[in-house]
């Protein structure tokens, strides 16, 4: 395959994709679940893509993911909420006099918030990128805990409005604004992997004394993919505050981390693709496909057993435990989708049909 | 004829908690040389290594490179009472660097047990050492602003893979080579680097006579290619007598002897140390 198929090829990918979408978009009714589904997904494939930068890039097990996003999407909250809005909204503590009549266009609200998240990285990443593997886990891990801590607290009343949270966030000015936006960063990213700075991550990943011999400096590169996978978490906050219109401290929980975290390990740390493969598949069976399994269900007279409220998250449970058992490095592994890679194995299957069919061929003839 | 002089070792003393693994090492290097550095195991060469590359700190001593002190350091803190070493008070400034700045200045090394990036390509392996040398910033990278610099470090990969005779392994993993191969690609990756002292860490350990010959005009050829010098740690004492101009030998940590290839084998101070004495 020539350059030009494949550049072609993966336009036509694209189209099909932005048709998919537009097709979605008209014929079905505003209530329906794939929409907002697919929005969901979208945005958890931004988080899934920022976090593995630094998990399956940098090789840094970083578990302060919700953190970040929830910087971002308080951020943006702050920044963006229509000054007619805000008595509403912080009507029992009032607005800080500086935020008063700060309102942000959503565009300029989603840059901020990038940039605050990974303006708050530079400040904590110089000591916890000191720290290695699991110490650096649990560092990360605390820091998004103390991020939700100080959302919610009293000292913050007037701008992050404590306990209550934020609501009347603007949300997305159409349909597709979720997918442009989570499209040119995701784009970004896999230029950044691809250039010779996500080269030096990956070096770092396979051996930091190595990389450090090869005349990479250690603390300036992992500082760097530190900041760049915070902006990006950043963005997917604010894309997340937009998509519930309203936020608390309680939307970040650590189980965001760790959902986030399970996209990337289903996906395959350490591949762009996978991670967005796998944040479909997973926000797919956990919304939409596996709800049926909440729900009482009769066949006939017969009461099917076991379904009940909660039941969907004990099979989604078992089928990652059995993900991870049997195919640990997830569906892509460290490799990325490229029509060479598909054309291979289109081959390979093809080939191993033509070996099999003359051994076949010669026992139907004795 | 004076020989320049490339990397000068001063009273390096490397001593970790109460065990001095380097005592005093004094170590010259000079342009074009292939100097051997041999000892019995836990002589303490490979840390020599790290002191020079800057992956450890010397307790105490100084390492120059082309003439110009770019470590330094003397025993501070818990290390003043501890200190069992020599040359106490001569050193009273603290300089140190991190190995990637070392690299920098020109110092490229290879691994006692091979350290490639192993999910990596062959290709990517050396193209990961020309980032060091890659002006752009990461905003310039990510936006393909330097094309050029890109397109340059790939020619040259490639062609230090043409001189290294890798060029067929090219998208292979590393890991997957041979491990000669495997051998050479560190080589390789350290060169490109574009340094002026190459430090090999027993580079023939692990294979047969014939390829250890094979090795020991290679590193003979790359010297002269590359116009390098060149610091190596060997067992294989047919290679390193073969091709090392001179020799240190270790013991314990301290240097028991130095001098050409011929002097060494007889220097009876050596013999001892590898083999025992009678008493």
């Amino acid at each position: 395959m020539n350059k030009k198929t494949k550049f072609i090829c993966t336009l036509v990918l694209i189209a099909i994709g932005a048709g998919l979408l537009v097709f979605i978009d008209q014929a079905t009714p505003s209530s329906a679940m794939i929409r907002s589904v697919l929005q969901l997904s979208a945005i958890y494939s931004l988080a899934a893509v920022s976090m593995n930068m630094l998990n399956g890039f940098t090789g840094l097990f970083s578990l302060g993911q919700a953190g970040f996003m929830a910087v971002g999407a308080y951020t943006f909250a702050v920044f963006t909420i229509p000054v007619a809005s805000k008595p509403t909204v912080y009507y029992l503590y009032g607005v800080a006099d500086a935020l008063a009549n700060v309102a942000l266009p959503p565009a300029a609200g989603i840059v901020v918030a990038g940039l605050m998240a990974a303006l708050l990285a530079a400040v904590i990443g110089a000591p916890v990128l000191r720290l290695k593997s699991d110490y650096f886990a649990i560092a990360t891990l605390g820091f998004a805990e103390i991020v939700r801590i100080l959302v919610a607290s009293s000292v913050f009343n007037r701008i992050t409005n404590g306990s209550l949270g934020l609501k009347c966030i603007p949300g997305f000015g159409s349909y597709y604004t979720p997918f442009i936006v989570v499209f040119i960063c995701i784009a970004i990213i896999v230029l950044l992997m691809n250039s010779t700075y996500g080269r030096a991550f990956k070096a770092i990943r396979e051996d930091e004394i190595a990389a450090e011999a090869m005349g990479i400096n250690l603390a300036s590169h992992k500082q760097m993919s530190f900041i760049a996978s915070s902006f990006f978490a950043g963005i997917s906050g604010a894309l997340m505050a937009m998509f519930l219109g309203a936020i608390t401290s309680t939307t970040f929980p650590l189980m965001l981390t760790y959902n986030i975290l399970l996209i990337i390990v289903i996906g395959g740390m350490g591949s762009i693709t996978g991670s967005i493969i796998a944040s479909f598949l997973v926000t797919f069976a956990k919304e939409w496909w596996l709800r049926f399994l909440d729900v009482e269900h009769f066949i006939g007279d017969f009461h099917v057993p076991l379904l009940r409220t909660g039941f969907r998250m004990v099979v989604f449970s078992v089928i990652l435990m059995v993900v991870v058992l049997f195919w640990s490095r997830g569906i892509m592994g460290q490799k990325e989708f490229t029509w060479d890679g598909l054309y291979g194995f289109f081959r390979k299957l093809k080939n191993k049909r033509q070996e099999k069919s003359p051994v076949g061929g010669g026992a139907a003839n004795d | 004829m004076t020989k320049e002089n490339i990397l000068r070792v001063c009273d390096a003393t490397m001593q970790f908690g109460g065990v001095v693994a380097v005592n005093n090492l004094n170590l010259e290097v000079n342009k074009g040389e292939i100097i051997g550095l041999i000892g019995p195991n836990g002589a303490g060469k490979t840390t020599a290594f790290n002191v020079i590359t800057g992956v450890y700190a010397p307790t105490n001593g100084a390492v120059e490179l082309n003439g110009k002190r770019i470590v330094e350091n003397f025993p501070q803190g818990k290390m003043k009472q501890l200190y069992k070493g020599q040359n106490n008070g001569k050193y009273t400034k603290s300089h140190l660097l991190t190995p990637d700045k070392i690299t920098k200045l020109g110092v490229a090394r290879t691994f006692q047990n091979i350290r490639l990036f192993k999910n990596l390509s062959v290709f990517e392996n050396v193209l990961i050492a020309k980032h060091m040398h890659a002006k752009g910033n990461i905003f310039s990278a990510t936006f393909q602003l330097n094309r050029k610099e890109e397109q340059r470090m790939r020619e040259e990969t490639l062609e230090l893979l043409v001189l290294l005779g890798l060029e067929k392994n090219k998208d292979d993993m590393s890991t997957s080579l041979p491990y000669g191969k495997q051998r050479h690609l560190e080589i390789a990756r350290a060169l490109a680097t574009n340094p002026s002292l190459l430090l090999l860490d027993e580079p023939a350990a692990g294979m047969n006579p014939q390829e250890s010959d094979e090795l020991m005009h290679f590193v003979g050829r790359i010297r002269d290619d590359f116009n390098l010098s060149i610091l190596m740690i060997e067992h294989h004492m047919q290679v390193v007598m073969g091709i090392c101009e001179r020799i240190y030998v270790l013991d314990y940590g301290t240097l028991i002897a130095e001098g050409n290839p011929e002097t060494i084998q007889n220097d009876p101070k050596v013999i001892e140390a590898y083999l025992g004495v009678d008493d």
